[in-house]
């Protein structure tokens, strides 16, 4: 059933409180199920064999010891995962990074797997397996991989213009107008080149799943996913599955950030647990999640704005060159897009370079590509700010978009909301706080997308009255209580009568990933549109029961009623009682929904950071912090304002202290939490938030994604906080006490 | 006639234009018809596309109706983290 999902400015008694999430007492308690936490009688325990190269040649692998070992079950290779991938070049790459086929890629690249009785068995068969390397040149930096010269690690991937081989994998280009005529109508012009090293989203949970496929080739996967009907159709595709014969549940999850969209181990403990006819149980080492999972890009970025003496951005440009770790995707292009989206600039384009380097495949992380281009091109605006004498804040709010504005990627922007976040932070009481010797502060702000997709619901109403809801978009931020309170909402019971859940593969039509932030913006439009279908059954039932047309019931605050002449005198029928009386009147009542939720709407945020540093150490200290983002409209503030300090932590972590180092060799030098420091609580100021509600015009509740915006900001926040401190302009992230420290002497050189 | 604007790495798949002249009233019209005009954006349209009419994103939804004087850019699918 279509229905309009215009935004209609309704009136909330529900959407909007604090309640309770459903899931919050399991998850404090530890029952809650997670990707490690399933079991099945027979289980193995599934390995994985990776390179200790950054680049190489496998000459030869040699199973035959490890397969006589007593306790093991199965050995994969590439040799038993045929290539049924056709054209889908997508595909093929993910087979491959899924398992080497002839080179190994990257230091991590798994190369073999085993399954075995217990975890010694597979550890010792593990060391059983004989493989014969010839190693092969190497890059892992992305300007060196742009320079002539450099080792090419894909021969497919070709240079546009000579057609030689080349480790650039896509360019893109945004923009419009002229900006060399841009450049000729500044005042003032500040060029400067910017760098950020790769980071990983950090998620507490590693990989983990259990697979289990029977002999008639039909199988289960519990898995902790964001998105278990993507994984289903993958893990199907590689192996040569029917989709609906492959049944995918997911767990509880403990992070993702985007990680957790693309499959890594899945698709070979499937082949795994095929091959030994036994289910076969994966968990990633936090080692093997850094090494070989998907962290976001190492980037190298030139930014040129030149603006008026009042003010005015006349013209700017951005060169953004992205690692893609060993295969093609489009990171770049994503940052190409992005880049200039929160000003309404006349002359601006961005070229971004999508490049291939020998890391682990790239994988989304929250706004991926965002924070890097808000990185320098924040920076940069803060230059020119200084230079024109004109506050920081007020540059922005000068140059902002706003409605009818054409976004730098293309696009005329309907209602949006960087004006009012810049008019937020602008009057904010932290703006007005005194600093103190050593401190400064920064302010920036970012843009996101935000996208809906394919989403269907189920509605269910209990033989009590109760409210059973069945999602298929995973629970990543909160989104369970959400949507009870829309359901709630609209049905006109309490939250406390809804009960949702997110349902396996086979109990729902296809649902996209929760990515995009598009979980509450989806799915709740669905659960609005499935309850007003279960809201039009239970006023069929009441009519049936009233023996009056259907026309004269109406569902008001929980009950149906009836109305027009004769009527007035009729007692309500509650929920309750019309599902009490179901066996009589039909049957069973639900609603269902399935729908493409398009325009999501997109997102802003404007931050503000104080920071302090210690200028003999280097060590940086964020002492108040300050989120200010539009959300549409809060279903759950707590959960937006957790989106947003989360958004801000990860931030935190990747400005100042995170980042994949690696050798001379190619390899990675710091696979593990104590080398790689995310931020902890005692890093961490509380984080102020400040929750904008312009509503999407696109829902009916007014509702935008709010889950990545938060990410947007932070490096260029911190970056001109960091700046303003030690009166140096910081330009490569992270600024670990090393590089501040390095930026000062420098300075004073 | 629809003028459609593209964006990135899609102008190279009509040619290097930025604009093209389309016939259609819908987004599936739009797709079919320029999918005819210049069979190499087809590619493009498999791995992923979005249509933005008058500054809203469309990804999947093509029955979207489109106006004679709509504003309308071709973009790269997205991904979101």
């Amino acid at each position: 059933m279509g229905h309009d999902s215009t935004y209609t400015n309704q009136k909330f008694k529900v959407v909007g409180t604090r309640v309770n999430r459903p899931d919050g007492v399991d998850k404090v308690t530890g029952r809650a199920k997670y990707g490690a936490d399933a079991y099945a009688p027979g289980q193995l325990v599934g390995l994985f064999l990776r390179s200790p190269h950054a680049h190489a040649k496998i000459k030869k692998i040699d199973v035959s010891k490890a397969e006589k070992l007593d306790g093991v079950k199965a050995i994969i290779t590439s040799a038993d995962l045929p290539d049924l991938t056709g054209d889908d070049r997508d595909l093929t790459d993910i087979l491959e990074n899924c398992m080497a086929r002839g080179r190994a890629l990257y230091d991590g690249h798994a190369v073999a797997a085993v399954a075995a009785i217990d975890m010694q068995t597979a550890k010792k068969a593990l060391k059983l397996i004989k493989i014969s390397y010839q190693k092969l040149p190497h890059v892992t930096d992305v300007d060196q991989a742009m320079e002539p010269g450099a080792p090419i690690i894909h021969d497919f991937v070709r240079d546009r213009k000579t057609g030689k081989p080349s480790n650039v994998c896509k360019i893109s280009q945004f923009g419009h107008g002229d900006v060399e005529a841009g450049f000729a109508e500044a005042d003032v012009i500040i060029e400067k080149t910017f760098k950020t090293e790769q980071t990983h989203q950090g998620y507490i949970e590693p990989h983990a799943c259990l697979a289990n496929i029977s002999s008639d080739n039909t199988g289960e996967l519990w898995v902790t996913t964001q998105g278990h009907f993507g994984f289903r159709s993958t893990c199907a595709e590689l192996l040569g599955m029917d989709v609906a014969k492959l049944k995918v549940t997911s767990s509880e999850i403990g992070g993702g950030f985007g990680g957790k969209t693309h499959v890594w181990i899945e698709p070979i403990a499937l082949a795994l647990s095929r091959k030994a006819n036994r289910p076969v149980k994966v968990v990633m080492s936090r080692d093997e999640v850094f090494r070989a999972s998907g962290p976001t890009s190492a980037t190298s970025i030139d930014v040129k704005i030149g603006a008026k003496k009042d003010g005015t951005i006349t013209g700017a440009t951005a060169d953004l060159r992205y690692t893609n770790g060993a295969f093609p995707g489009f990171w770049a292009m994503l940052g190409s897009m992005i880049s200039f989206a929160c000003y309404d600039i006349k002359h601006v384009k961005s070229i971004g370079y999508d490049v291939i380097v020998n890391r682990p495949k790239v994988a989304a992380y929250r706004a991926p590509s965002a924070p890097m281009p808000a990185f320098a091109i924040e920076s940069v605006m803060d230059l020119i700010a200084a230079e024109l004498k004109m506050k920081p804040i007020e540059l922005r709010i000068k140059n902002a978009a706003k409605e009818g504005t054409r976004a730098s990627y293309g696009p005329t922007y309907g209602p949006i909301g960087i004006g009012p976040t810049l008019d937020a932070a602008k009057n904010h009481p932290h703006m007005r706080a005194r600093l103190k010797k050593n401190q400064g502060r920064g302010v920036a702000c970012g843009f996101w997308f935000n996208f809906g997709g394919q989403t269907c619901v189920d509605l269910n109403i209990g033989i009590d009255g109760s409210v059973n809801l069945i999602v298929g978009t995973v629970d990543v931020g909160g989104s369970r209580a959400s949507l009870a309170l829309i359901a709630a909402e609209e049905l006109g019971i309490p939250y406390e009568q809804v009960r949702a859940n997110v349902g396996d593969t086979a109990s729902l039509g296809h649902n996209d990933m929760t990515d995009g932030s598009r979980g509450t913006f989806s799915s709740g439009m669905a659960t609005i549109f499935a309850a007003r279908n279960a809201i039009t059954v239970l006023r069929e039932r009441a009519a049936k029961t009233w023996d009056i047309p259907l026309e004269s019931v109406i569902w008001k605050e929980g009950a149906a009623r009836a109305t027009g002449k004769g009527n007035s005198n009729r007692p309500p029928l509650s929920l309750k009682e019309l599902a009490a009386s179901a066996p009589n009147t039909g049957g069973p009542i639900a609603g269902h929904n399935e729908v493409v939720a398009d325009n999501a709407g997109v997102s802003f945020a404007s931050h503000i950071c104080d920071v302090e540093v210690d200028p003999e150490t280097g060590v940086t200290k964020v002492i108040r912090y300050t989120v200010i983002q539009d959300a549409g409209k809060a279903v759950h503030p707590d959960y937006v304002e957790g989106q947003l300090q989360g958004g801000a932590a990860q931030g935190i972590g990747w400005a100042l202290n995170e980042e994949y180092v690696y050798g001379d060799d190619g390899c990675l030098q710091n696979p593990g939490f104590l080398d790689y420091r995310i931020p902890v609580c005692s890093d961490l100021p509380f984080i102020d938030t400040q929750i904008l509600e312009i509503p999407n015009p696109d829902h009916p509740y007014g509702i935008r994604g709010v889950g990545e915006t938060s990410i947007v900001p932070p490096l260029a926040a911190i970056g001109n906080a960091v700046s303003n401190a030690v009166g140096v302009r910081m330009n490569h992230t992270p600024m670990s006490p090393i590089r501040i420290l390095k930026a000062i002497e420098d300075s004073k050189a | 006639m629809l003028s459609v604007s593209l964006t990135g790495a899609l102008r190279s798949a009509v040619g290097g234009a930025e604009c093209v002249q389309i016939q259609a009233s819908s987004i599936r019209e739009l797709i079919s018809n320029l999918s005819d005009q210049y069979p190499n954006i087809r590619q493009h349209i498999d791995t992923g596309i979005a249509v933005a009419i008058d500054g809203k994103i469309y990804r999947d939804n093509w029955d979207v109706e489109i106006s004679a004087d709509a504003e309308v850019f071709l973009l790269p699918r997205i991904q979101g983290g």
